[in-house]
């Protein structure tokens, strides 16, 4: 039952937020506003800054820890207008050939009817569309959650990382067991078997590297590492890696 | 087999494409009037009384799409394994192999439509909801890259609830797997057409169904990312009658136009057509 944990643990209090990481990181961000087609959708926080002297494009999604920062980030639940203002600052990024680090923390992507009007599915599959081409070295970490197709649009990347106790998973442990059993109090059992904790989704070859917990200073310095590995490499081996990556997953 | 069995089921399923036991007529759910299944055929699986849309298999569609003897699938030997050793997943395969007579939620292959060659796929409901596993997306995958290769355009008919959950992050990966083979396709200057049929939603809606150069559907097809109880739960209200409609989606601007089934080939086909090399001005392929 202890997967289930995990998964509890990445949705407690007390952890440190994408804010928390942007701001020990990146001392200098500068952040972002705005998809430049509808809106500003506060659950995506993005910018600039460095990163160890390097300049990067930070795209997180924040949940916030007062009741108040969480009703203004919406929980950490993007709109269409998140996933659209993390993909304008992507081929920003790209213009100026600046790596793009995403910062992963999602229950999913936000249910709603403004959200599925505004085209919830178009603009995640955009973000994986897009990323796959995107000339620019892109890193994503899952901190907490990693919740379903809303994470999964801020990392289709060339690596991606788990803070050592985040969970990236299909579907919520509940609604897994709902669907299976009709019974969410069976969620432990369902979390066991989606193989959804870092250790398990590494042994699977999803994911790239587990990172400490509550270490900023020493994710910045993986990072940093990192990404100069990747910039050197060429625009050509970049992308033919990128698709491999992803090509050789489940077959 | 249990044969008691199967014959229940087909009772209870009127929605087929006849190939289930030899029943002469189709009950129509919506209207409840009996046609004769050669009618239904004919009509391309509309209600004659009601118009309602019956789910039509893969297979059938991809017969009704294209020209005469011309479909040639790839890749039809692939089949699923329960990687993750996932509760009564192995069953639910069995089961659904038996249910649909397919071996996976999907078949790929080449074809002509109305004289223009193109790979297509077609997705089956019938196949635990059109699900996408790893299955799934490698065959999707290995299509746009033959696609690609052939320089072909690519005409997809998506059903799905989504990622098929049983194989965890696997399946969710796909999406990013198709996309960018997907991606690649499209660079290389070839057209993709995708037609939405009910329902496409989840992960599917999420990739690939969205990144069609042209996007057709058929009338009142279900088109969204969330389920619709998921968000009527959230929420705690009542949904709009035409919410994740697909005439609905199209005044959001999401879909090009919905076609009815009769229409379908020759829509297609003509769109095919306007992107042959012939067609274009300066005689290019379209490949940069």
């Amino acid at each position: 039952m202890e997967d289930y944990e995990i998964v509890r643990g990445a949705r407690g209090d007390g952890r440190l937020t994408a804010w928390d990481y942007i701001r020990s990181m990146i001392p200098d961000f500068f952040e972002l506003h705005g998809d430049r087609l509808y809106g500003d959708d506060e659950a995506v926080v993005a910018g600039i800054g460095t990163l160890n002297k390097m300049p990067v494009s930070v795209i997180g999604i924040e949940k916030g820890k007062t009741t108040e920062e969480r009703i203004k980030h919406n929980f950490g639940s993007a709109h269409p207008e998140g996933y659209r203002k993390a993909l304008r600052l992507m081929k920003q990024a790209e213009k100026f050939r600046r790596p793009v680090v995403c910062l992963v923390d999602t229950a999913g992507a936000f249910c709603g009817i403004d959200a599925e009007e505004h085209g919830q599915g178009r603009a995640i599959a955009d973000c994986l569309f897009e990323m796959s081409k995107l000339k620019t070295p892109i890193v994503s970490v899952v901190l907490g959650e990693g919740g379903s197709g809303g994470a999964l649009a801020l990392s289709h990347s060339d690596r991606i990382w788990m803070i050592e106790d985040a969970y990236y998973s299909v579907v919520s442990p509940e609604s897994c067991a709902n669907i299976l059993w009709k019974d969410t109090t069976r969620a432990a059992e369902a979390a066991e078997m989606l193989c959804l904790t870092a250790p398990k989704l590494q042994k699977l070859g999803l994911i790239d590297r587990i990172c400490k917990k509550d270490d900023p200073a020493q994710l910045a310095g993986e990072l940093a590492g990192e990404l100069a590995v990747l910039s050197a490499m060429s625009d050509e081996a970049l992308l033919e890696a990128r698709y491999r990556r992803f090509r050789r997953i489940g077959y | 087999m249990d044969l008691r069995k199967l014959f229940l089921k087909a009772n209870n399923e009127p929605e087929t494409n006849g190939l289930l036991p030899r029943s002469r007529h189709i009950v129509c759910k919506g209207c409840g009037r009996r046609t004769p299944v050669a009618r239904v055929r004919r009509e391309f699986f509309v209600c004659p009384s009601c118009g309602r849309y019956y789910t039509m298999r893969a297979r059938r569609r991809i017969l009704m799409l294209t020209d005469k003897r011309s479909f040639v699938e790839l890749d039809r030997d692939l089949v699923s394994r329960n990687v993750l050793g996932f509760a009564e997943y192995d069953d639910k395969l069995a089961a659904a192999r038996e249910k649909s007579r397919e071996k996976e939620a999907v078949i790929c292959g080449t074809a002509t439509i109305e004289g223009h060659a193109a790979c297509i796929f077609a997705m089956d409901s019938y196949f635990m909801m059109g699900s996408m596993g790893a299955v799934v997306g490698e065959k999707i995958t290995r299509l746009f890259e033959y696609a690609t290769e052939h320089h072909m355009p690519v005409v997809g008919v998506t059903v799905s609830g989504g990622a098929r959950m049983q194989e965890g992050m696997i399946s969710l990966m796909q999406m990013s797997k198709v996309s960018a083979a997907a991606a690649r396709h499209g660079d290389a200057g070839n057209l993709y057409i995708v037609l939405l049929t009910d329902p496409t939603t989840g992960g599917v809606d999420a990739s690939f169904a969205m990144q069609g150069d042209i996007t057709l559907a058929e009338p009142g097809a279900r088109v969204g990312f969330a389920g619709p109880r998921v968000i009527e739960k959230s929420l705690n209200q009542a949904l709009p009658k035409d919410f994740q409609r697909a005439e609905r989606v199209l005044a959001c601007g999401f879909i090009d136009a919905i076609v009815p089934r009769d229409r379908q080939r020759t829509v297609i086909g003509n769109l095919l057509g306007l992107h042959e090399p012939a067609a274009r001005k300066d005689g290019s392929d379209g490949r940069l």
